[in-house]
């Protein structure tokens, strides 16, 4: 009895802080802007990111080289990505709330993806810059 | 993570949380040198891993009052912090001297199992605690945000872990939390000193999960 009721404390308690952690790590992306070549390429340019872009940002991510120091916050959120599509699944019809919370979540998410590729495309450039400069 | 407080130039400011990870790689060294004498299997390694357990989850218990302090410091309430970490290693300390006085003649894995379910839920409750005064206080440095919350992971996932094995018995189901959650919490606060500096600031509201 004692450790199910440990077991459902922990759960939720886990949930929450898991949840807090990786809005941390999407907050400290959200304040940055995005280029406008970097909205050209992951094609939202003249639009808001949407949570359904997360995916296909990723993949743009996989596609390019980057200094490899943002590893772990993508693992984190694709996580959390996961967690909120789970719950959207969950509670779209039931709760509306909740519903409108998830995608508002998962276009953050998306988000912190676009900033991501954003990044990493500023460092092939300046890489691809500094490899000409040295050829010549 | 030593090294990532040490370059960051935090030593000093975190001193307790690195003593704590140094213990713990002490601890990891010494399971090892037990795994390696008597193998995976023999009782001793049984019993030197979840003995070593409980006294580093009481070691983390010192990370929390740390992070308490720095919570804290600037309402002035440090004393109080301090005053309420030794009444809480004493009381701890007490109650798993009486929980083990107790069961000299059968100090079996279930025992040991429930004794960390236990210790590490107090951690769940200290950490969940201090993530009430964080968001409280309107605390901003994210670096303490941070390292509450990955602390509050670590606890919270090895609570529920052992909770379910003692529910059910079966060490496969949750056998693999423990040591992910071990490689977990020294990763993300090595993370944490090596990417967010001391000054980064981060609105609480922004972070903190809806309760609905």
């Amino acid at each position: 009895m004692i450790a199910a009721l440990i077991f459902m404390i922990s759960l939720a308690a886990l949930l929450q802080f898991f949840v807090s952690y990786c809005r941390s790590v999407i907050a400290a992306y959200g304040k940055q802007g995005l280029s406008e070549q970097g909205l050209e390429l992951a094609g939202i340019k003249g639009r808001k990111v949407c949570g359904e872009d997360f995916r296909r940002l990723l993949g743009l991510i996989g596609l390019c080289p980057g200094p490899g120091n943002d590893r772990s916050d993508i693992r984190a959120v694709r996580a959390y990505y996961d967690l909120l599509r789970m719950l959207g699944v969950a509670s779209g019809k039931l709760v509306p709330a909740a519903a409108f919370w998830t995608e508002r979540e998962r276009a953050s998410c998306a988000y912190f993806a676009a900033v991501a590729l954003d990044r990493r495309i500023t460092y092939s450039r300046d890489l691809m810059a500094r490899q000409i400069a040295n050829q010549f | 993570m030593v090294v990532c407080a040490i370059r960051s130039r935090s030593l000093t400011r975190y001193l307790t949380l690195i003593l704590c990870m140094l213990a713990d790689f002490l601890i990891s060294a010494g399971r090892f040198v037990i795994f390696i004498r008597y193998g995976l299997k023999s009782s001793e390694y049984l019993y030197f891993y979840y003995y070593s357990d409980a006294v580093g989850t009481i070691l983390l218990y010192f990370s929390v009052m740390c992070l308490y302090q720095l919570v804290f410091e600037e309402i002035g309430a440090s004393k109080y912090v301090r005053g309420a970490s030794i009444a809480l290693l004493a009381g701890t300390a007490w109650f798993s001297y009486m929980v083990v006085n107790q069961h000299t003649t059968q100090l079996t894995t279930r025992f040991v199992v429930e004794l960390s379910q236990n210790l590490y839920f107090v951690g769940v409750v200290l950490t969940y605690l201090l993530w009430g005064a964080v968001l409280k206080l309107c605390e901003t440095r994210t670096r303490i945000i941070q390292l509450v919350l990955s602390l509050g992971i670590y606890f919270s996932a090895s609570a529920g872990a052992y909770a379910l094995r003692n529910l059910f018995s079966h060490p496969e189901l949750v056998k693999f939390i423990p040591p992910l959650m071990g490689t977990f919490l020294p990763l993300a606060w090595a993370y944490t000193f090596l990417k967010v500096s001391e000054e980064t600031r981060l609105a609480t509201a922004r972070v903190a999960a809806p309760n609905r």
